[in-house]
């Protein structure tokens, strides 16, 4: 009959109505600033600069200044000025670290290519999303000491693409390591083999936790 | 006035008059009558705007609840003061006017609306002593002010010289007019039955009750309940409330004829809408719900002011309700509504309302015949009418979709 339709979609709402006083697992909305959802893992806005050791971010940048990032940046919002002095880098060779590292996150359009481009895990993509300020130039121009987060945190934000990154840092580790034994003599192998282990927290081993 | 009602005239029944006599007491005589006017001028002035903005805010409460979320509640204690900040935004929004708009008829229109559904809230019976305006043909002067606003509406879409203003002003004017119709004549039985077009008359009209808890409201008759249903289609319908908010259909018509008014003139408009929903809603509750009356008998320590309140309150939640829950019409068929279906009811509603008062005389035995063929008269062409026009619409059919 005429009519009888309107009846029931109004019984549906008087439902929902009252159902939104006794049940709070029908909400479907976070009350944001009290309330947090959790961002899913591969969640990604702004790139961040890895260190190895958080005591330490600016002497234990992995970025080698190679400016790879900078010239493949498609909206040029990485401005790098490599360093005149070298020091060793996560495997051990001396390498040029960044001296100045620039990121204009208000024109950076979040689309990890640098990430993609850079060939020592030294750039990743951050989760951070309360950026906002009131002043639209120098905030959001962030220089290195702002961008640089450690190892560690890269493990919290994305265990899975960071315990891959381990593995296959502590890989190529081996890997030298193996090699420089076969060459050097025996003196010179110890010289190489305790300088990363000082260095480091052992990431390898964070990286297997998280990734079993 | 009867001995019983006389009785019952508590000082709380009296507090609004004690009070207004109190502000225009050191007045003398001959201004005394000024005062008072202007005292309750004031009144709905005061707790009309006010009502609007708890109304804006009760709104977005409800629907909120209803699509499971909890609605604004930042601002203020759970949200309360929301409509306060609301204002705040619009007085301090910039007010443009289109290069191209008429300055003139562009300002008069929301100052237009809004005066119009103010008019139409005076004639409203309040309460027992609460009548600002007390008419002898109230009825008449009600829906001549509140006719007026497709004036202004038509004369917003108008000045705003914008295509998409313009046909909704259209839109707005073929609605209220056809809305008018089924609108009036489901009024008519109560008119003539009660044998006056004053408001505080047909309240009158409706007192007593039957044992005690059975009031005489015309909606508890057959014609009554069918006047009430067609009214209050009528009624949303000339409040532009959806389902038939096809004036300022947004996914149409941008914001239909308020697409040229920023700032506080859409605010104004906004009110005006807020105003004629409360003002036809306070006439319903006149002339079907028995106005300011108690429900029961031994409920009236209440007073009428309260009950008045009650029942303009739950017909406005009425009103949110139905708008969570019905999508909007299209314009043929609101068309259709208003022509084929309500049109053709509010007149046969005047032949059950005829044979309802001729058969007032019908002893006790023949009441059960009496309601049977009043409900009949009612629902049979509901259903027959009904039927004719919904064959050959239902049920749809998914050539490509999977239903």
């Amino acid at each position: 009959m005429l009519g009888t339709g309107i009846l029931k979609g109004l019984a549906v709402t008087a439902k929902n109505l009252a159902g939104s006083f006794h049940d709070p697992g029908r909400f479907v909305t976070t009350q944001y600033p009290e309330q947090r959802s959790v961002l899913p893992e591969n969640y990604r806005n702004f790139p961040f600069l890895v260190a190895e050791d958080d005591k330490d971010p600016m002497g234990t940048l992995r970025c080698v200044a190679c400016q790879i990032c900078e010239k493949e940046c498609p909206p040029q919002c990485i401005y790098i000025e490599k360093s005149r002095d070298k020091k060793p880098d996560a495997a051990g060779k001396m390498q040029l670290y960044p001296a100045v590292f620039d990121i204009d996150i208000s024109v950076c359009m979040s689309c990890q290519i640098c990430v993609e481009v850079c060939p020592f895990d030294a750039i990743k993509m951050d989760q951070e999303f309360e950026i906002a300020t009131d002043n639209r130039f120098r905030p959001l121009l962030r220089d290195r000491e702002q961008l640089a987060r450690s190892n560690r945190y890269f493990q919290q934000v994305h265990p899975t693409e960071a315990a891959e990154v381990d593995a296959r840092l502590a890989a190529a580790r081996r890997a030298a390591e193996e090699k420089a034994a076969a060459k050097a003599p025996p003196p010179a192998r110890q010289e190489v083999q305790t300088k990363p282990a000082t260095e480091r927290p052992d990431p390898p081993a964070g990286g297997i936790k998280t990734e079993a | 006035m009867t001995a019983e009602a006389i009785e019952l005239d508590s000082w709380l029944e009296r507090l609004p008059l004690t009070l207004r006599d109190l502000l225009a007491g050191p007045i003398p005589g001959p201004w005394r009558w000024i005062v008072q006017d202007v005292i309750a001028i004031a009144v709905v002035l005061a707790v009309f705007p006010l009502l609007f903005a708890f109304l804006t805010l009760a709104e977005r409460k409800v629907l909120g609840r209803i699509q499971n979320r909890p609605g604004p509640n930042r601002v203020g204690w759970g949200g309360i003061l929301q409509p306060f900040a609301d204002g705040i935004k619009m007085l301090t929004k910039e007010d443009i006017v289109p290069r191209a708009a008429d300055p003139v008829l562009h300002f008069l229109a929301p100052v237009a609306l809004v005066s119009f559904s103010l008019l139409s809230l005076a004639v409203i019976p309040y309460g027992r002593h609460l009548v600002p305006l007390d008419l002898d043909a109230g009825i008449l002067y009600f829906f001549a002010a509140s006719a007026s606003s497709e004036l202004a509406v038509f004369m917003a879409g108008w000045a705003g010289r914008n295509k998409y203003s313009l046909l909704a002003a259209m839109r707005a004017l073929a609605q209220l007019i056809s809305y008018e119709l089924p609108l009036l004549l489901s009024l008519v039985p109560v008119v003539m039955l009660a044998g006056t077009l004053s408001p505080s008359g047909i309240v009158a009209a409706q007192a007593g009750w039957s044992a005690g808890f059975l009031p005489h409201w015309n909606i508890l008759t057959p014609w009554g309940l069918a006047g009430f249903a067609i009214f209050m289609v009528a009624a949303l319908a000339e409040a532009n409330r959806s389902p038939f908010d096809l004036p300022e259909a947004e996914s149409e018509l941008i914001a239909g004829h308020l697409t040229e008014y920023s700032g506080f003139k859409y605010a104004l408009f906004f009110m005006a809408e807020y105003f004629a929903m409360c003002a036809l809603s306070g006439m319903a509750v006149t002339l079907f719900l028995g106005g300011w009356q108690a429900p029961v008998a031994i409920l009236q320590f209440v007073p009428s002011y309260g009950w008045f309140a009650i029942k303009l309150l739950s017909l406005l939640l009425g009103f949110i309700w139905i708008r969570a829950t019905l999508p909007r019409l299209r314009i043929d068929q609101l068309m259709r509504l208003a022509w084929k279906f309500l049109l053709p009811l509010a007149l046969i509603n005047l032949v059950t309302a005829s044979f309802w008062h001729l058969s007032a005389g019908w002893g006790a035995a023949a009441q059960p015949l009496r309601w049977g063929l009043g409900l009949a008269l009612v629902a049979v062409p509901f259903v027959v009418i009904g039927r004719r026009l919904s064959t050959g619409l239902g049920p749809r059919t998914y050539r490509y979709a999977a239903p």
